[in-house]
């Protein structure tokens, strides 16, 4: 007869509920993802306690190195990275807790390494740990890696866990990412896997949800009887560095719109879930996707710009243009500017229209949702003499200001009845006054929680590229040379053409 | 970092108030960029002699603090009000991020002030925003005082060497407010890691068998310990017995159903820093689990029935004092919901 475990009455209360004891196996281990983010997240939450109670980390990568060379790459990588200094003692256990195994990800006596080790790490704990394998690889190696390791039996196992992470890009358009779920699939099962977005664990974006479905001010608004239109905005100052060979085969597009934008989109969007359990809410969110009409081949010249920034002038110095990079191909049509109109057929959205843009090399770095409400259908104030009347706009600042801003219009002091647009603003940083722990803190110990609710799911990721399918399909139609914008300026003239009756964009 | 500040003596709340809208106003016309914190307000009230302490304490809390600080100095013999108010801003000089503004007053006092001392803090505090109290160095009446416009007392029961009249006085706060306990912060990464320990299926039930605890602490932190006595007793459902105290260490008996759980506190002189020195968690199969301070967290050593032992490390940087201050602001803002049955437990303890 099975025994029902009693739940343990010593979590009530905890802001950190226990994690079962993880090894987390990290494959790419000596790659930038690794180093910039992943070491120095796992560090972050061993210093605040929050990793489990035992914890240990596999490295695997092709660099031949013994475990002492990976620990002082990592010890490096943390102490560079770290959002905090880090505290000695707690490093140096961390790095005790580390093993490497070098070999390339094709290789069966990597396999074998690793499962040794883990067993290994189990047998010396007496218990059986989750494991929680991340691939934080080039995407090419994906399906060799979730093979390889269920060939190896390593895909499952009897009283723990295992999980499987999967860094973006989740394929290049819908029959790349359906053959990647295949894939995986075919040896995990979905609720094994955990496709990561880091948009997902930003604070703001997650406050998005408490904000809609927090508050009953905002509900009675969010639909197209008051809602004019909504733009989501990822503008980057920077250029593309030194992401050239990856960037040049993705562009704007792939790289921003059809995961992080979409994602955005989808928890706008969406209708409050039953619960806040990962499958409520995500299928709340793939009903917005499916709800979205994508653009015909004929309608993309209609509702999607797409261009290139030229040279220009950032933060204060002479930049080359997008085809004078190192790296890009001559002659690229790899658009670093998409902006696009697209609508959400519902009840609650029809006829609503839905802008996004992103870019590399605008005149700011900024990342926003703004929804514009109806104006009111009657002004009895004198217009002469007021500063431009504008309908009232909810921001929420994804970043680099963390936060909500409504815009109200407001008297201006004074004997006449003129009137001008003010805000109201919440700033995390006024009312918090402490530092957002970094997205991958938060996922990374979301996938040991095993907790999916911030994670895309397989129906979600081909959905999104059902979306963005038609419009790659049209531009590999036309290869012609890209609209160019001048870099550190706003974007291409040409975005402005996909508005609907008199709209505008933001500025940035 | 900008600071604007303003003086007066012989002053009254009304002045103050009227020069912090001013400094703000001021503030503001200069830079859009510059938003005063809205967080909460923290009433500190101090001996004159430890002002300086006190300031070097909150400068140190890191990440948590304050919005708006209303430092009571408390001077023997004075009958006048001396303040003065700054507010400074945490700009980078980025002009594309905002500046975020702190906001303190301070205000030299007299015993006498303390009476009334919600008269005189009333301007001065932000509405809407949660007000906490904080007397470090006694001054129950300064805290008596304000019960109509705290909604928080932040305290350390540590403070006090009678444990007993610790905990009376914290149960007699809890009628009006919440309170927010130092000690009990201490013991936080002792109770998430008892909790991860016993979280596994495999040792969840052993959680039914504990019948012994012992707990050792630093000699001035004898209330940690029973804290965390009081923690385990309400949330595992024992009936608490008597604790005793015998040269300076504490020990007594609670039932878990039809068994008896052994607990005792043993002071260790060596610790260095207030709180917990470490936690053994005795099973009736004879199992045992020891939890205790070490170098980047605490030295966890597991024995089984059979002899087999296991020792690892749980991770974890020490906050420090500072950041335990730090952390109690920030539980300001939020509620737990074990600390009541916890310290009613204690009480029952050493009644």
């Amino acid at each position: 007869m099975a025994t029902v475990q009693q739940e343990n009455p010593l979590t009530e209360g905890l802001e950190r509920t226990p994690v079962h004891p993880t090894t987390l196996i990290i494959f790419g281990a000596t790659g930038d993802l690794a180093q910039r983010k992943l070491l120095p997240a796992v560090y972050n939450l061993a210093h605040e306690g929050a990793l489990p109670e035992r914890f240990n980390l596999i490295g695997i990568a092709r660099t031949d190195q013994e475990h002492d060379e990976y620990r002082s790459f990592a010890q490096e990588a943390i102490q560079k990275y770290s959002r905090r200094t880090p505290d000695e003692a707690v490093l140096s256990s961390l790095l005790d807790r580390m093993r490497y195994v070098p070999g390339s990800f094709d290789d069966p006596a990597a396999y074998e390494s690793i499962e040794s080790i883990a067993k290994e790490l189990d047998d010396e704990a007496g218990m059986a740990f989750n494991r929680v394998f991340y691939l934080a690889t080039a995407p090419s190696f994906f399906e060799t890696i979730a093979e390889a390791l269920g060939q190896r039996g390593l895909d499952r196992r009897e009283n723990a866990e295992v999980r499987l992470v999967v860094e973006k890009p989740f394929g290049h358009d819908l029959e790349s990412a359906r053959q990647l779920n295949r894939a995986l699939l075919s040896v995990f099962e979905e609720r094994q896997i955990y496709r990561i977005d880091h948009y997902l664990g930003k604070e703001t974006v997650q406050n998005a949800l408490v904000l809609r479905f927090g508050n009953g001010i905002f509900e009675p608004l969010w639909n197209r009887s008051y809602i004019d239109n909504v733009q989501i905005t990822a503008a980057e100052d920077i250029g593309i560095g030194t992401r050239a060979e990856y960037y040049d085969r993705s562009g704007a597009l792939r790289d921003i719109v059809q995961n992080h934008l979409l994602q955005l989109l989808t928890i706008l969007a969406m209708e409050p879930p039953v619960s806040f359990s990962a499958d409520e809410v995500r299928n709340e969110k793939v009903k917005v996707l499916h709800a979205i009409n994508p653009p015909t081949l004929e309608e993309v010249t209609q509702r999607v710009v797409r261009a290139q920034y030229a040279s220009g002038v950032a933060e204060g110095k002479d930049v080359p243009g997008y085809l004078e990079e190192q790296g890009v191909a001559s002659g690229s049509t790899t658009e670093t500017y998409v902006a696009l109109r697209l609508g959400i057929d519902n009840w609650r959205w029809a006829g609503v229209p839905i802008y996004m843009r992103a870019g590399k090399r605008l005149s700011r770095r900024v990342t926003e949702i703004a929804v514009t409400l109806k104006p009111v259908p009657h002004l009895a104030f004198q217009e002469s003499g007021s500063l431009g009347v504008r309908p009232n706009q909810l921001i929420l600042n994804v970043q680099p200001n963390e936060g909500v801003s409504l815009s109200l219009v407001a008297k201006i002091p004074g004997a006449r009845m003129r009137v001008r647009p003010v805000n109201m603003e919440f700033a995390y940083g006024t009312s918090f006054m402490s530092q957002s722990p970094e997205a991958y803190e938060r996922l990374i110990l979301d996938t040991m929680r095993g907790d999916a609710t911030l994670f895309a799911r397989d129906d979600e990721v081909e959905a999104a590229w059902g979306i963005v399918d038609p419009i790659l399909e049209a531009w590999s139609q036309d290869g012609g040379p890209l609209p160019q914008y001048a870099a550190g300026s706003p974007g291409p003239a040409e975005a402005d053409e996909i508005l609907l009756d008199g709209a505008e964009w933001r500025a940035l | 970092m900008t600071v604007e500040v303003w003086a007066a003596e012989n002053t009254t709340p009304a002045d103050i108030d009227s020069a912090l809208r001013h400094l703000l106003e001021e503030q503001h016309g200069r830079g859009e960029g510059l938003a005063p914190a809205r967080v909460l307000n923290m009433v500190a009230v101090v001996d004159a002699s430890w002002r300086g302490e006190v300031l070097n304490r909150l400068e140190r809390v890191g990440r948590y603090h304050p919005s708006r600080t209303v430092l009571c100095a408390v001077e023997d013999g004075r009958t006048t009000l001396d303040a003065s108010a700054r507010l400074s801003g945490d700009g980078t000089g980025d002009p594309s991020l905002i500046s975020v503004v702190e906001e303190r007053v301070d205000i030299r006092m007299g015993p006498s002030h303390l009476k009334r001392l919600d008269a005189i803090v009333d301007p001065l505090i932000v509405s809407d925003l949660i007000t906490v109290v904080w007397a470090p160095h006694g001054h129950h009446d300064a805290i008596e005082a304000m019960r109509g416009l705290a909604d928080v007392v932040l305290l350390d029961s540590a403070d006090d060497p009678n444990p007993s009249r610790a905990i009376s006085w914290v149960c007699r706060l809890q009628e009006h407010c919440y309170v927010v306990d130092l000690a009990w912060l201490r013991g936080t990464p002792w109770r998430e890691r008892i909790a991860a320990t016993f979280d596994p299926d495999q040792w969840r039930l052993a959680l039914r068998q504990i019948s012994k605890i012992v707990i050792r602490h630093r000699p001035d932190s004898a209330i940690s310990g029973i804290l965390m006595l009081g923690w385990l007793t309400s949330r595992l459902g024992w009936t608490p017995g008597s604790l005793v105290e015998e040269g300076g260490r504490h020990h007594g008996r609670a039932r878990a159903g039809k068994v008896e759980v052994g607990l005792r506190l043993e002071p260790v002189p060596d610790l260095s820093a207030p709180g917990l020195g470490g936690i053994t968690v005795e099973t009736s199969d004879g199992s045992t689990l020891s939890l205790d301070r070490s170098q980047g967290g605490l030295a966890a050593k597991r024995t089984t029935r059979d002899g087999r032992e296991s020792s690892w490390v749980v991770l974890g940087a020490s906050r420090g004092e500072a950041g335990i201050l730090g952390e109690g602001i920030r539980q300001a803002l939020l509620r737990d919901p074990t600390y009541g049955p916890a310290i009613r437990c204690a009480g029952k303890m050493l009644s």
